[in-house]
This record gives C-alpha cells, sequence and structure tokens, in this order.
C-alpha cells in the first residue's frame, strides 16, 4: 500500500512544482478564494520586512499570523516553495496513516456488534468488509492531495496549509490513542486559528471510546479522563501562548491574532458569509452580529455531541466543516481539508438524496467565483452583488453537503438496527421519515 | 483751582507712563508684495503680511493686543503652541513650469503645530486647537482626527527658535479635498490690522483671486530671535498669500501684466500702522545686457538678492516713501514684455517631483514617485514623507528605489504602518539624489473594503491620498550671504539658513485619487435577510437531524391532492400513491 501513495505523493509534488514555475503562481496567490488576510503569503513576507526595520510586526493591521510563523519562517523563507509542498505531504500521510487506523477500529467495532446481535437480521449489504475499506485511506490521502482547492492553496503559500497538517496530525493522535500528543496539536491547531477549539469534544468521545470509559455523566472515570486531557490541553496552549511572549516580548499578537478573528474589522471579500455582511451593517447592531455570528461556530458542538456520541469520527468531520463554512476568513484550502474525508463515508453513498445537484453547484460556484470578481474588480461591469450571490450559493451548496451526508449516516445507522428491508404492518415496503 | 488740580492730574500722568520701567510691548507690521513673473508667462504674486510682537505670551498674562491679532494670540497662550502652520490651497504648484517656489502648499488644508514641551496631552490640545481653528477660519479643520494626523520625524523641524525638538510634540495633518472659497478668504483678512481697507490688502479681492490656477493662502506663527543677542523671544505671524495669474484665462493671451489687471484695483495709500510696506517686483534676466521686462512707473530703487540660489533683481517701490504718490494718487505697476516670448529658456528647477498611480482593476495598485535632480554636479540627500490612508494597505515589502536603473538603498526609513480605522500609514526616508538623475520610488498596495457608511456620499469620486512632502537642502550656484532678516525683504526671510552655500526648500506632489471597491448601497436589508437565510438553512437542516429520528411512515389517508392523483393515475393505468 505505500507504493501507491508515494507514486500519488510524486505526482501531487510535480504538479506543484510546475504550477510553482508557471505565470499562474502569481494569479493564485492574487485570489480572494484562496488567500485571506489571516493566512496570506504576502502578509508573512510583510510581517518578516517590518521585523527587519525594527517595528513589530503587530503594530500595524497588516499582519496577523500568530509568533511561531515568524519563527518558522525567519529561517525558513528561502524554501518557502519547499516548506509547503512538505506540508502538503504530511498531511496526506497523516490521515493516510489515520484513516487506516481507524478502518481497523470500524472494523473491529462492527465485529463486536454483530456477535452481541445488535444488527437487524438482513443488514448484510451494508456491513462493510475489508475488501471495500482497502482503498480508503489512499483515496482519502489524494482526495486531499490532488483537490485542486489543496494545490492552489500550495501554489499561493497560504499558511491554511499549516494549519491543516497541524490538525491533520491531531487526528493522527487522537485516532492512536495519544492523549498528550493529541492535546499537544489541539493547542497548536487552537493557537494558530482558534476554531480547532470545537475539535475537543469529538476527540475527547473518541479517546474515551478507546479506554473503554462509558460516557455517563455519574461516571468517576469519565470526570477523571476528561479533566486529564482538558488539563493537558490548557497547559500545552498556555506554553505556547507564553512563548509567543517571549519571542517578541509583547503581548499585541493577542489582540492581533485573536481580536482579529473575532471581532472581523477586515471586510476583504472571501468565500465566507462574514464580509458583506458587515459591509452592509448598520453600525449599531454591529457588535450583537458579530456575536451571533462567532456563537454559530461553536454552537453546534454540544448538540452533535449529544447525538453522535458512539460517532465520534462522523462528529469530528461534521464539526471541521462546520468551522470550514463558518469561520470568518475561510479559504478553500480549509474546505479541502473536510473534502478529503470523504472517501471514508462513500458507503453512505446510496443514502445521499442530493449528492448530484450539489456537486454541481459546488463546482459550478467554483468557476464562477474568478469570473464574477473579474467582472466587479477589473471590468467594473458587474457590482459586488454578484460575487456576494456566488459566496451565498457556496456556502448553501456546502451546508446542504454536510447535511446529506449527516441525513444519509443517521438513516443507515437506522437501517443497521432495524433491517434494511422494511414492512409496514400490511405488508407493503415501507417509508423513512424523519418526524 | 480746576485747572491746577488738571495740570497735577497731567503730571502724574506723564510721570507714571514715563516712570514705569515695562511699557506695552513693542510690536511693528510689515507688508510686502512680490510679483514674479513666471517662464510660462503666467505671473505670481506673492503678499506677505509680517506683524512681530516682542513679548512671551506664554509667561505674562496679556490683555492688549494691537497688531498682532487676538484670536490667535489666545490660542497660542491657550494651547502652549510654540510653532503654527496653516495653509488653505487651491490648485497644485507646477514646478517643473513655473520654477520653484518660494513657500508652496499641498493643495488643501494643510496644518502642522509644534507644541510646547510643558503639553501633557498633545493629541487632545491637537484636537482642540484644530476645531477652534476650523471656526477662526471658516474650514473644515474639524475633519482631522487621528485618522489622517501623523507625526513625522524627520521632516518639518521648527522654523522658529527652538530649543527641545521632541517629535513627539509635532502634529501634522493634510485634508486634501478641502476646498479654499471666499469664506475662508474674509477671516483670513480680517486677522489684518488694517484689514482690507488700506495698503496691500486693498488689492486682496476674492472675485479676483479666485479666478487663478493657484490660490495659496497661509497663515505662520513662529517665535524668533528679539535680536542678535537672542536672550528673549519675540512673536512672529506671517500670513501669505500666493496666486498665479494665468495667461490665457486673465491676460488673454497677452504677457502684459498691470496690477489693475491683476486684482481690478491699484495701491493708494501704505496701512497706516505699518513700518514698511513695498512692492518688489521681479526683473532679473537671463542674460546681463537685455532687460526683457519694462515695469512702468519707473522704480525708485532695484534691490540685489540672492534667492533659492539664483541672483536676482527686484525693482522696488516703496509706499511709505512720498515722492511715490507725487505722479498719480494710486500706484498702477505695469510689467510690458520688451521681446517675444518664444526666446525664454526654461530653466528646470533644481528639484522637482511627481506622483502618480498605477495598476488597473480595483484590487491592487502602486504609487510612484519620481523625483529629479538637475543640478549637473552636485548631489544632495531629500527626506520624502508619504501619509498613506488606512484603507490602502502599503506592503513595505515591495518598496523600490531606483535610480539610473540601479538599486537606491536609503539611509534612513521610519515606517510606521497603519491601524485600520485609526492611524494613516507613515513612510519617511532619507533618499541620496546623485546629480542629474531621477529617483523612482514605488510602492504596492491594496484596496480596502470599507463599511457602508464610511464611503463619502459620492464614492465613486474616490479617495484622496494626502500630497508626499519633500523636503531638501539644495544646493546653490552662488554663494548666498546670510543678511538680516529684519533689513531683508520677507520673500527671502521664510526659511532659516543655516549657511550660503544650498538653501531649503519644501515640495508638495500632487495629491492622488483612488478608487476603492464599493458595496451595493441599497442592499442593506437585503444582504442582512438573505445571510441570514443561509445561516438559518444550516440551522434548520441540523436542527431537525439532531432532534427528530427516523420513523417507519404510517399510511394515511391522504389528502385532495392525493386522491385527485390516484384518479389521474387509475385513468393512466398506473399503480396509486
Amino acid at each position: 500500500m505505500a507504493a501507491p501513495l508515494v507514486l500519488g505523493i510524486l505526482v501531487a509534488v510535480t504538479v506543484r512544482a510546475v504550477l510553482y514555475r508557471s505565470s499562474l503562481a502569481g494569479f493564485i496567490s492574487e485570489r480572494v478564494e484562496v488567500t485571506s488576510p489571516l493566512n496570506a503569503w504576502k502578509r508573512v513576507v510583510e510581517g518578516l520586512a517590518l521585523l527587519d526595520l525594527g517595528v513589530s510586526p503587530y503594530s500595524g493591521d497588516v499582519f496577523h499570523e500568530t509568533p511561531l510563523i515568524i519563527y518558522l519562517f525567519h529561517f525558513l523563507i528561502e524554501y518557502s516553495e519547499l516548506v509547503f509542498m512538505i506540508t502538503d505531504v504530511l498531511t496526506a500521510v497523516a490521515l493516510y496513516l489515520a484513516v487506516q487506523d481507524f478502518n481497523k477500529v470500524v472494523f473491529k467495532k462492527q465485529k463486536l456488534l454483530m456477535e452481541l446481535d445488535r444488527y437487524a437480521s438482513d443488514v448484510a449489504e451494508l456491513i462493510r468488509t475489508p475488501m471495500e475499506m482497502h482503498y480508503i485511506p489512499l483515496k482519502v490521502a489524494l482526495f486531499y492531495l490532488l483537490n485542486p482547492y489543496t494545490v492552489m492553496s500550495c501554489v499561493a503559500k497560504s499558511t491554511c496549509a499549516i494549519n491543516n497538517t497541524v490538525i491533520a496530525f491531531f487526528i493522527l493522535a487522537t485516532i492512536k490513542g495519544s492523549t498528550l500528543l493529541s492535546a499537544i496539536f489541539l493547542a497548536l491547531a487552537t493557537y494558530q486559528s482558534l476554531y480547532p477549539l470545537t475539535l475537543f469534544a469529538p476527540a475527547l468521545l473518541y479517546l474515551l471510546q478507546l479506554q473503554f470509559i462509558p460516557v455517563k455523566l455519574k461516571s468517576k472515570g469519565f470526570w477523571l479522563y476528561t479533566t486529564q486531557y482538558a488539563a493537558l490541553y490548557l497547559c500545552s496552549l498556555v506554553v505556547i501562548v507564553c512563548l509567543s511572549f517571549f519571542l517578541l516580548n509583547s503581548w499585541d499578537f493577542i489582540l492581533s491574532v485573536y481580536g482579529f478573528i473575532l471581532c472581523v474589522p477586515d471586510l476583504t471579500p472571501n468565500i465566507g458569509l462574514f464580509w458583506y455582511f458587515f459591509a452592509e451593517m448598520f453600525e449599531h447592531f454591529n457588535l450583537f452580529f458579530v456575536c451571533v455570528f462567532q456563537i454559530n461556530v461553536f454552537f453546534y458542538t454540544i448538540p452533535l455531541a449529544v447525538k453522535l456520541k458512539e460517532h465520534p469520527i462522523f462528529f469530528l468531520f461534521v464539526q471541521l466543516a462546520i468551522i470550514s463554512i463558518f469561520k470568518s476568513y475561510p479559504t478553500v484550502g480549509d474546505v479541502a481539508l473536510y473534502m478529503a474525508f470523504l472517501p471514508l463515508w462513500s458507503h453512505l453513498y446510496r443514502f445521499l438524496r442530493n449528492i448530484f445537484i450539489l456537486s454541481c453547484v459546488l463546482i459550478v460556484c467554483s468557476l464562477l467565483f474568478p469570473v464574477l470578481w473579474h467582472l466587479w474588480i477589473y471590468a467594473g461591469s458587474a457590482n459586488s452583488n454578484f460575487y456576494y450571490a456566488i459566496t451565498l450559493t457556496f456556502n448553501v451548496g456546502q451546508i446542504l453537503l454536510i447535511s446529506d451526508y449527516f441525513y444519509a449516516f443517521l438513516r443507515r445507522e437506522y437501517y443497521l438496527t432495524h433491517g434494511l428491508y422494511l414492512r409496514r404492518k400490511d405488508g407493503t415496503e415501507a417509508m423513512l421519515v424523519l418526524k | 483751582m480746576a485747572g491746577a488740580v488738571a495740570a497735577v492730574l497731567g503730571l502724574s500722568l506723564l510721570l507714571g507712563s514715563t516712570g514705569g520701567s515695562t511699557g506695552p510691548p513693542r510690536d511693528s507690521l510689515r507688508e510686502e508684495l512680490l510679483l514674479s513673473p513666471l517662464p510660462s508667462g503666467d505671473l505670481a504674486a506673492t503678499f506677505q503680511f509680517r506683524a512681530r510682537w516682542d513679548s512671551e505670551l506664554h509667561r505674562e498674562g496679556v490683555s492688549h493686543y494691537r497688531l498682532f491679532p487676538k484670536a490667535l494670540g489666545q490660542l497660542i497662550s491657550k494651547f502652549l503652541v510654540r510653532e503654527l502652520h496653516l495653509s488653505l490651497t487651491q490648485g497644485f504648484w507646477r514646478t517643473r513650469t513655473w520654477g520653484q517656489p518660494y513657500l508652496q502648499a499641498p493643495a488643501g488644508a494643510e496644518l502642522w503645530v509644534w507644541f510646547q514641551d510643558s503639553v501633557t496631552d498633545v493629541d487632545r490640545a491637537w484636537k482642540e486647537l484644530s476645531n477652534i481653528l476650523s471656526g477662526i477660519f471658516c474650514a473644515s479643520l474639524n475633519f482631522i482626527d487621528s485618522t489622517n494626523t501623523v507625526t513625522p520625524t524627520a521632516s518639518f523641524k521648527p522654523l522658529g527658535l527652538a530649543n527641545v525638538t521632541d517629535h513627539h510634540l509635532l502634529r501634522y495633518a493634510v485634508l486634501p479635498r478641502e476646498v479654499v472659497c471666499t469664506e475662508n478668504l474674509t477671516p483670513w483678512k480680517k486677522l489684518l490690522p488694517c484689514g482690507s481697507k488700506a495698503g496691500l490688502a486693498v488689492l486682496l479681492k476674492a472675485e479676483r483671486l479666485f479666478h487663478t490656477s493657484y490660490h495659496s493662502q497661509a497663515v505662520h506663527i513662529r517665535p524668533i530671535c528679539r535680536d542678535a543677542s537672542c536672550l528673549s523671544v519675540s512673536w512672529e505671524l506671517r500670513q501669505t498669500l500666493t496666486v498665479v495669474f494665468d495667461t490665457f484665462s486673465i491676460g488673454q493671451g497677452k504677457r502684459d501684466w498691470s496690477l489693475f489687471k491683476m486684482f481690478s484695483r491699484t495701491v493708494t495709500e501704505a496701512c497706516p500702522l505699518v513700518s514698511e510696506s513695498k512692492i518688489y517686483v521681479d526683473i532679473s534676466s537671463k542674460t546681463q545686457e537685455n532687460e526683457l521686462l519694462e515695469v512702468t512707473p519707473l522704480p525708485l530703487s532695484v534691490h540685489e538678492a540672492s534667492v533659492q540660489g539664483d541672483r536676482r533683481t527686484y525693482a522696488v517701490y516703496d509706499l511709505l516713501s512720498p515722492s511715490l504718490f507725487n505722479v498719480s494718487r494710486s500706484l498702477n505697476v505695469q510689467l510690458k514684455w520688451k521681446r517675444p516670448q518664444d526666446s525664454l529658456d526654461l530653466s528646470t528647477p533644481v528639484l522637482h517631483a511627481q506622483r502618480y498611480v498605477s495598476g488597473y482593476g480595483l484590487q491592487t495598485g502602486e504609487i510612484s514617485t519620481l523625483i529629479y535632480n538637475t543640478h549637473p554636479y552636485r548631489a544632495f540627500p531629500v527626506i520624502l514623507l508619504e501619509t498613506v490612508p488606512w484603507y490602502l494597505r502599503l506592503y513595505v515589502h515591495t518598496l523600490v528605489i531606483t535610480t539610473k536603473g540601479k538599486e537606491n538603498k536609503p539611509s534612513y526609513i521610519h515606517y510606521q504602518p497603519a491601524q485600520d480605522r485609526r492611524r494613516p500609514h507613515l513612510l519617511e526616508m532619507l533618499i541620496q539624489l546623485p546629480a542629474n538623475s531621477v529617483t523612482k520610488i514605488t510602492i504596492q498596495f491594496e484596496r480596502a473594503l470599507l463599511k457602508w457608511t464610511e464611503y463619502t456620499p459620492d464614492p465613486n469620486h474616490g479617495f484622496y491620498v494626502s500630497p508626499s512632502v519633500l523636503s531638501a537642502l539644495v544646493p546653490s550656484v552662488i554663494a548666498m550671504k546670510a543678511e538680516d532678516a529684519e533689513q531683508s525683504p520677507l520673500f527671502t526671510s521664510l526659511f532659516p539658513s543655516s549657511d550660503g552655500s544650498s538653501y531649503f526648500v519644501r515640495l508638495y506632489t500632487e495629491p492622488l485619487l483612488v478608487n476603492l471597491p464599493t458595496p451595493d448601497f441599497s442592499m442593506p436589508y437585503n444582504v442582512i435577510c438573505l445571510t441570514c437565510t443561509v445561516v438559518a438553512v444550516c440551522y434548520g437542516s441540523f436542527y431537525n437531524l439532531l432532534t427528530r429520528t427516523f420513523h417507519v411512515e404510517e399510511p394515511s389517508r391522504g389528502g385532495l391532492a392525493k386522491r385527485l392523483a390516484n384518479i389521474i393515475r387509475k385513468v393512466r393505468g398506473v399503480p396509486p400513491l
């Protein structure tokens, strides 16, 4: 299995290298769908130039990266292209290993449930076999590496790729069952962009499952493990934040990075919902809607945790998708990360209802983004409403995609426990509704 | 008896007035008009009114103002101002065609102030000062706030006496969008002791002054040495007004000028309060023998001065000399050209600059500044100060300075990046200009999308970028001797001269007009509704999936629509629903 992966990696690296040397590299790095004020490479270079001039990079409003990125690129600025290609490869390899281990866990759990007779009798079609699951890790790795969104993110040298790598390592550490590493990588991911805080819940649920600790509020083992994990996470976060303080000897970066993510002062257009909303917001309601939109990202965690406590990795996938859609400055790199997980749920294909329309919507919107941007900014024949409309459609497409997968997952779980061929009381074929 | 009392009273008053050692502070007023024909055929007229007051405004409680205007005197003592320079300008001084200006001002309103070092809260003093000045001069200086104020570190050094130069006491702001009109001229004229009733101020009529290519009125307040020993400080108020009359619109194509043609008035008398009132006409010629310009009436004296590195000759009309108004009651200075104009050579000034925006589209752009040093063999440094508003995000790593194709590294850079909605970018550089060269400075920027309430009512007009300032000590061709400020004409003592080999020049470039991408201003409600709809789609889908469970559907009787559909299906022969 290693050989196809290595081949895939080589192809991906070649594609990126070719694009780096072509004239498309400049065009892609200017695209607002690929870079945002948070992770643009131009701003990293600007921050390092400010540091060379003796001015703190956080004294202005152009640099919003964490101090560890300054530290990393201070030494690696010459090899930036290599760094980004390596991060993509590392992400793909981490996802590959994670999904491989996850498949083993899924298979073991399925076997246990079958022996316990939890499944209905006629669900043989729905049972997953090692044969069909054999190529899933490779598909996941290739889905990430060869996704046009990922390629564009890498060519634009957006630091979203580094963020994705840290999250991928976090997922690998969680699936392997290492509490410490999982906490450390989650702290790094939260330090980088704040929203992965919500991934604490699925990781905790998964680790509890691995340790065979039942999730009961009265159980002492549950609270013990939760406090252990939370303490590790918070301590590593505090250590990383303090290290960043010592880099530049000031706390300016907290306001520049986290204040910026939460308050959304910069209204540069991107593929998200925030920019036009706050460009057209009445000044009086600005604070209220900023709070509402930020709460919206964190709000789904508890209900999803309650519903999906038996399936923490699916919960992780849905949570990642919600972060990518509703974060304050999304880019296609964030979309690429959760899309890489879609091959994991390829067995849900028969239950998906709108997959064709949704994929058409997503592809067409991705193609229309640069067209309508050009018409607004360069040709002047369209206005901002056109780009905004495509943003809305793209986000609706993503939302419906995730909820479609969620629906299919829940439906399969129902069939597994109640039987695939359902009959009504009078013997006719039954219809399932969500009531 | 009454007579004796009156005599005693008179005597005591006399004794009292002469017995006191401190009388009221002495003040003096000088006025001057300089007419300089420009190489392109236009004529520049520079008025200067200088009030000098031997008083220490900050220490003594002053209540009696004579020649120094009370409004400005109170301002200086209340806000502990050390220097104040305010200019309101309409038009742009075209250095390349008109030559080096005596005192250039940027288009719009410019205010820079040095505060005393005893001021604790400089920003508050600055805000109150700009608001009060806005009221005094009827200009919208109240738009000066932290988003267009900067604190330069190297430019704008004090022009008067200075012992402490902590640059945190300096504030500088430019409002490029400000328009100058009659309602700004009237309060400016009101500050003059004679008003516009006598002296040279009689010529300041608004309908002629605003019919010009360039109109700049300024107020400069600074402390100067009272005498050569410089033990005590006097306050100097200079009010300058520079206008450039255009050959084609005023002169009807002819290059002959006269006071009546320009101002539609003539001078009849000097202001009785002035100690000196003169009109200078620049009659210097390039070649020694031929005089190009003939002035009538014949000047009583001729003054030679070395100004801006050039030896110039001026015809002088002293309005206080009794022989001036012997022939006629009014003085109408007339300038006639003896030779046709195509033989004039345009001497390019030693230092001039231009600035423009390049790039296309509303996403990015590039500001380019070209600085020309036309001196044949001398190189000199120039300080460039650029203030760019926060919504044009500058990227200082794209700053490129090239001279003659090679990179030119500045020896001093001070860059203060902007903070959104709080302060603008400040870029100050000391650049060495080699002899006979063009230096190109380019920097790239990104245009920000603002909130819909932050756009001006005409958003597609664009946003102004204030002019950049170039300050340089230009080496002069001839040696200039430092003259006593009291004896020399006012236009030679505008800037303090350190030595005779160079003169100080401050140039401004053009203001820039930059377009920003605009949102649709008619859509706030629609946008809120549509975005909230998308969020609600997510919320609704997830709510359904999280709170509802799957059930086998119970067959229902079906509504009317279903029964109708079943009837149609039976007709077609298809199984019913």
